[in-house]
Order: structure tokens, then C-alpha cells, then sequence
């Protein structure tokens, strides 16, 4: 009897480890209104991107009592989702309604027959009324799949604390050559360098190689590797001019996501730093002996007159064509993410420059939170002033592998090893090919 | 498996009689208790194998899959990857030249009956192993630190050195490296070896003593030769686990990629190519072409070792 009863129990046990490996464990990081209403499933990498949305599908549900949505979000770490979402949808089989995907993955996605929603009947209505550019890194053959959370506008943070004490004054310095000059009086009057550039990532060389006037940066316009084209040469020889000279040094820990970094900065390292808009975050979090000391200013141009910015990074949102609400969702997401509600609700939620540009100067855009705490409340005017200079970038199915190439080996071989960045870049261009 | 449902008493006595010698059959028996492991090595090994052999000459795009032929292949010939190749073979013989000697003496005095605090420095060691590589690898990694204030920089400018940026050279990235395996791996090794130690019989040793025979000779005639199957399997899966590495050198750099490529593994190229940039094609040929190499790797050195000899 014994025997038997234990043999029931060794069978019960496979049976349901055998279940529990087919269930899917998405629950655990799952948030949902749990009201009625058609489901619709949302992954994403970041919870307040998730939150956001539970809090748009509740004002969703107020408007449309007759279309109530009930969402379903779940938060997977970066990598996990990303990695999820591309077998499903290669699969055909799991895939959720809608899905953030991050920009440097994204080309991944458009690879051979995209399996995701073109939304271009609830993107065009809209057109004059968002930054152009930031809706092109998600197209393919004239397809828009996915809609942006923020322009990323890069600006540049100055530390007025040792800007004074050089006795420099940020709205001086117009173009890089200023810039210049006046990395050179810091670093004489303080011993500190001027600013921080990064050799495992893409912020620092991206946004000053995109500002270009025109449409090449890293690759052409029209999508062909162009690391050797004068833009990308230009910025790489200004970086290693400053580095050479000490005004600028490497970002410790290579990046500026870096725990060292964080450190460094919060310690008054360097007098600036360029990085898109939404990198105030890290400054509200991580350097918090900086509050009150930060000005935000356009970029320097390379000469007067020329753009002063460019959209950096970005999630775009997407609907799969495995969804089965595949309108409702498309109305849901225009709903969250184009229309002036949507965009208001975007700065408040999460802090992010929104991708509409005429609510830049609307009043809820300057009510008090921890971004005006910290740096006062001229955020939008920055942004309002560079409205017309925001340069796109080149974004495509090669985008991964550049990027790649430039985060382990150019700009280390050009920025810490000294090598000619000329030499470098025709290297890498021919590795390409 | 599908017997039909007994309906009456004597249907079922003889289902059970049927049943009963299947189960004592010499032929059929066997084949049925190894059923699970058949089953599961097909499902989980023999099948993701074949189709990554398979992938390997595919390029895999969603909606569309097409035959490339040897494509894949000749992309891989490239200085990338060669760097990863290098990489991974050095980190694999550093690996091999440490862990093998190392936790084989230390096995040895925490064996012997001498040694002071046994119990304790047999845990000790041993804990590194069971912290997972992700905290280690971010404990690692913030140790390491290129600033001045950074544990391994306040230790070495106390000897009088200059403060180093640990992950950014070359040398010391692969120092960094080899010191993690260590730390996490020597402790498992230990336990190994003091599992074959614990095998060799005491009479071998004292016979030996009264024969006159001093302890570094019974430490080289009795010990080494009797641990031979130990230290065999120990190479075999250091060789593999070297040669996999991933983890490690993921947590190191907080990402996949470490400058000019110093701490780009096998694996981390699979992952870089297969899933980072969505080209499954290529992830399994670099896949395959690991296999390749791990199994000649260790074939050869089971050859050396004389395990394929019939044992007497």
C-alpha cells in the first residue's frame, strides 16, 4: 500500500512541475485595473512606463464607458523582454497586444516582414503637431510602428558652481569652439576639466555628430555606413582635441549610467555634461548634492546659427499584429501618447519632454515637482528655444551593429588609446562593408 | 501504451499478467526505465542541437527563413571574433593552470588531520560558491573601480603602486576575470578533491611511512596517482566551464560590451549577434562552432588521459 501511495505522489509531483513549467509566470510583475472590459496585454521593461498607462487606461474608461479597456501590464527586466517579445512574434505565438520597445533594439524588430501594426491612420491626423523626426526612428517603407514617449532633446547640464568660479558665463559660449575656450579657463582656474565623454556609449558622440545640419549622421540619409563622412570625423577629432588637452576626460566607469560616474559628478568632477533631456532623472536621483546647482542650456552649435540639439534614445510603443483588439488598441495608444491630455500626462508621470511640441508652453507643463525642485522652473523654455533644431538620426537595421562597433572598440581606440580617429574610422568603415 | 480498458474481472487479471511481464521482460524493461532520460535528452539536447545545426546555414528573419548556405560560417572569420576565440582560450587556460593545482592542495591540508580550524576553512572556501554570479559580478565590478577611492586601487597605492583602471586594460581585465573564477570556483574544486581524498585508503600511506617513505614521496605516489579519475573529470568540466563563460564577464561590465572588446567571450559574441542583433543564423553557428571546439578539446584530453582505455 505504501509503495502504491508513494508512487501517486512521485506522479502528482511530475504532473505538476510539468504544469508549472507550462503556466506563465507573467503574473508576478502584472498590474491590472481588474475591471471589465476588453484585455489588453502590455509588456514593457519599465514600471513607471506601466503605470503611466494603467493610469491612462483609467482616464481612457472614464471617456469611453462603452470601449472600457482593461490592461494588462507586465514589467520585464530589459534584456528578458525584449528577447521574449522578438521569439513570440518569430514564433507567431504568445505575443501581447502592445509592447515598449527600446530604440537601440527596435531595428530588430523591422527586420524581414515587420510583425508589428503600421499606425499610420492614428499618426498622420497628427503630424504638424509632433517632432518629425522622433516618429522617422520608427519607420520602415513609410510604415510609422511605433510612437515615442519623449524627443530626448540633448541639452547640456553646466555645474554654475565651478562655471563661476572660472568666471565663465554659460550663455556665452555659442558654439563648440567656445566651448573650447572655455574648458580651457576652467580647467585653468579650477584644475577640473570642462566636461565628460563617454567611450562605452553613444550620448556623447551621437548628439554632436546628429546636430549637423543635413541629414547624414553615422549613416547617410539614405542609409549607408558613414563613418569616414565629415560629421563624424568632426566630432571625434573635437573630442580627442579636448581630451588631449585635458579639458575633457573619459566618463569614469566609461559611461554615463555609471555608478562611478554618478559619484564623480555628484563630487563637482566636471563643469558639464551633453545628454538628452530625460537624463535629468539621473541627476534628481543620483547627484543630489548638485540641486540648485545645475543650469540647463542648449548645446553649443558647431557654427552660429546652426542646430543646437538633436533627439537622442527613446521607447516606442507598438501594437503586434498578434491582437486581436488591434483598433481598439490603436485608439487606446493614440489616446496615451498623441493627444495633448496624453502628452501633459507624459511630463507629470514621468518627466519626459513630450513628443507634442504645442504643449511645450502649456501651464501644467510648469506646475511644481522634483524636475523644477531641482533645476528650476525654465525647463520648457530651453526646450521652446531649440523647438526648430531638434536633428533626427539615421536609424535601421545596421543601427545595432554600428553602435556596437562604437561602444567596445572606436571610441575607446580614439578616446583612450589615443589612436587617429581618421585611421579608426576608415577601419571600422571597411569592417562594415 | 494503450491498453484497452479492462471491462470485466478476467479481462483485467490478464491486463495485469500482460502488464506485469512487459515489466519483467529483459528486453522491453529496460528500454522503459531509461525512457525519461531518452525523452528529456531528445526533447531538451538532441532537438535545440539539430536545429541549431540546422539554423546555421539559415538566415532567420520573423516571416522570412531562407537557406544561406556556408554564409554564416564565412561571416564569422572575423577580427571580432577571433577576439573572442583568443579571450575565451585564455581565460580558459589561466582557468585550467589555477584551479586545478590550487584547490588540489589546499584539498590536501584541509585533509589532513594537522591542519588547525578545518571545519572553518573548509566553509569559507566554500561560500564563494554559493553566491550567485550577478552579486558577485556587481561586487566585482564596483571593487575594481577605475577611481582612486576603489577598493583594489586603496589597497594597491597603500603598497606604493599607481592607481589602475582595472576593466579598462587589457592584462588586468583578464587578471580581474581569472581572479573571479577563482574566488567562486575554488571551493567546489576543494570539495571535489576532498571527495577523491577521502577514497585513497589510510593503509596505502602508513605502509608507505613504515616503508620510510617521506611526505612529499607520498604525496607524489600515492595521492596524485589515486586522484587521476577526480582531477580528469575536474579538467573536463573546467575546460568546458571556461570556455562558456558568459556571466562573469556580462556582470563585469555591467552589459555585453567591455572596451576594445577585452572581456568579449564565446558566448557573449552568440549573444551579442544571435539575440542583441536578431540574427539567430549567425548565434548558431557561433553555437556550433563552440561545440566543435569544446569537444575536441576534451576529447583529445581524454585521449591524453587514457580514459577511453579499458580499465583492468
Amino acid at each position: 500500500m505504501r509503495r502504491h501511495s508513494f508512487l501517486i505522489l512521485a506522479f502528482l509531483l511530475v504532473l505538476s512541475l510539468a504544469a508549472a513549467a507550462c503556466s506563465r509566470g507573467g503574473n508576478s510583475g502584472g498590474s491590472s485595473d481588474g475591471g471589465e472590459g476588453t484585455t489588453l496585454e502590455f509588456w514593457t521593461f519599465n514600471e513607471l512606463h506601466d503605470q503611466f498607462y494603467q493610469h491612462m487606461a483609467q482616464l481612457w474608461n472614464e471617456k469611453n464607458p462603452d470601449r472600457k479597456i482593461n490592461l494588462k501590464g507586465i514589467v520585464y527586466p530589459y534584456d528578458d523582454m525584449h528577447n521574449k517579445l522578438l521569439v513570440a512574434l518569430q514564433s507567431g505565438t504568445g505575443a501581447p497586444d502592445l509592447a515598449d520597445v527600446e530604440l537601440n533594439k527596435f531595428p530588430n524588430f523591422l527586420k524581414g516582414t515587420p510583425q508589428l501594426v503600421p499606425l499610420n491612420d492614428i499618426v498622420e491626423p497628427e503630424l504638424d503637431n509632433l517632432v518629425r523626426s522622433r516618429l522617422d526612428i520608427y519607420a520602415k517603407d513609410g510604415n510609422y510602428y511605433g510612437i515615442d514617449f519623449h524627443v530626448g532633446a540633448s541639452v547640456i547640464y553646466y555645474n554654475k558652481e565651478i562655471l563661476d568660479q572660472a568666471g565663465v558665463n554659460p550663455d556665452d559660449i555659442k558654439t563648440w569652439a567656445d566651448f573650447e575656450a572655455a574648458g580651457k579657463k576652467v580647467l585653468e582656474a579650477t584644475g577640473k576639466p570642462m566636461v565628460t565623454i563617454e567611450t562605452g556609449d553613444m550620448w556623447s558622440v551621437w548628439p554632436q555628430i546628429a546636430q549637423a545640419p543635413g541629414g547624414d549622421d553615422l549613416q547617410t540619409a539614405d542609409g549607408r555606413p558613414n563613418l569616414t563622412g565629415e560629421v563624424v570625423v568632426r566630432a571625434l577629432e573635437f573630442q580627442k582635441r579636448l581630451i588631449d588637452q585635458g579639458i575633457a576626460v573619459t566618463a569614469p566607469g566609461g559611461t554615463h549610467h555609471a555608478e562611478e560616474y554618478y559619484g564623480f559628478m555628484n563630487d563637482g568632477g566636471a563643469a558639464s555634461v551633453w545628454m538628452p533631456m530625460w537624463y535629468m532623472g539621473r541627476f534628481t536621483d543620483y547627484m543630489p548634492d548638485l540641486k540648485g546647482k545645475i543650469v540647463i542650456k542648449p548645446m553649443p552649435a558647431w557654427n552660429a546659427g546652426e542646430p543646437r540639439s538633436a533627439g537622442m534614445g527613446g521607447t516606442g510603443t507598438v501594437i503586434t499584429t498578434a491582437s486581436k483588439n488591434m483598433e481598439l488598441a490603436k485608439d487606446f495608444l493614440a489616446f496615451a501618447k498623441l493627444s495633448r491630455e496624453g502628452n501633459i500626462e507624459i511630463w507629470r508621470f514621468l518627466g519626459f519632454d513630450p513628443l507634442r511640441s504645442d504643449v511645450w508652453d502649456a501651464p501644467e507643463l510648469r506646475e511644481p515637482n522634483k524636475f523644477t525642485d531641482y533645476f528650476g522652473d525654465y525647463i520648457f523654455d530651453v526646450l521652446l528655444e531649440v523647438k526648430d533644431e531638434i536633428e533626427g538620426v539615421v536609424v535601421n537595421e545596421q543601427t545595432p551593429a554600428i553602435s556596437d562597433m562604437f561602444r567596445t572598440s572606436v571610441l575607446v581606440r580614439i578616446l583612450q588609446d589615443g589612436e587617429d580617429p581618421v585611421k579608426v574610422l576608415e577601419e571600422t568603415q571597411a569592417q562594415l562593408q | 501504451m494503450a491498453q484497452p480498458v479492462p471491462s470485466t474481472p478476467r479481462q483485467a487479471a490478464v491486463g495485469l499478467a500482460r502488464l506485469r511481464r512487459l515489466a519483467y521482460s529483459q528486453s522491453v524493461a529496460p528500454w522503459l526505465f531509461v525512457l525519461p532520460f531518452i525523452l528529456s535528452f531528445a526533447v531538451f539536447f538532441a532537438w535545440p542541437v539539430l536545429s541549431a545545426v540546422n539554423m546555421s546555414f539559415q538566415e532567420v528573419l520573423p516571416g522570412q527563413v531562407r537557406y544561406i548556405g556556408l554564409e554564416n560560417y564565412r561571416d564569422l572569420w572575423n577580427p571580432t571574433f577571433r577576439k573572442a576565440l583568443l579571450n575565451s582560450t585564455e581565460y580558459t587556460i589561466w582557468t585550467l593552470i589555477i584551479l586545478i593545482p590550487l584547490p588540489l592542495v589546499l584539498a590536501v591540508f584541509l585533509n589532513s588531520k594537522l591542519m588547525a580550524w578545518r571545519n572553518f576553512f573548509r566553509s569559507t572556501l566554500f561560500v564563494p560558491a554559493l553566491v550567485s554570479v550577478v552579486v558577485a559580478g556587481t561586487v566585482f565590478r564596483l571593487a575594481f573601480g577605475e577611481l582612486e577611492g576603489s577598493l583594489m586601487n586603496t589597497i594597491i597605492t597603500a603598497f606604493g603602486f599607481e592607481p589602475q583602471k582595472w576593466l579598462r586594460h587589457e592584462g588586468l581585465a583578464m587578471f580581474t576575470l581569472v581572479l573571479l573564477a577563482t574566488w567562486r570556483w575554488t571551493g567546489i574544486n576543494i570539495l571535489y578533491f576532498l571527495a577523491g581524498l577521502q577514497n585513497i585508503p589510510r593503509e596505502l600511506y602508513e605502509s608507505a611511512e613504515i616503508d620510510g617513505a617521506s611526505a612529499w614521496d607520498r604525496f607524489i605516489r600515492i595521492t596524485l596517482p589515486l586522484l587521476k579519475p577526480i582531477t580528469i573529470y575536474v579538467l573536463t568540466i573546467s575546460i568546458y566551464g571556461g570556455y562558456a563563460m558568459f556571466t562573469e564577464s556580462y556582470m563585469l561590465w555591467a552589459g555585453n560590451r567591455s572596451p576594445n572588446d577585452i572581456g568579449l567571450t564565446i558566448v557573449g559574441y552568440l549573444y551579442r549577434n544571435g539575440i542583441e542583433q536578431n540574427n539567430l543564423g549567425l548565434g548558431s553557428a557561433v553555437g556550433i562552432v563552440l561545440l566543435i571546439i569544446t569537444f575536441t578539446a576534451t576529447m583529445i584530453q581524454l585521449k591524453l588521459t587514457g580514459m577511453f582505455r579499458r580499465e583492468d
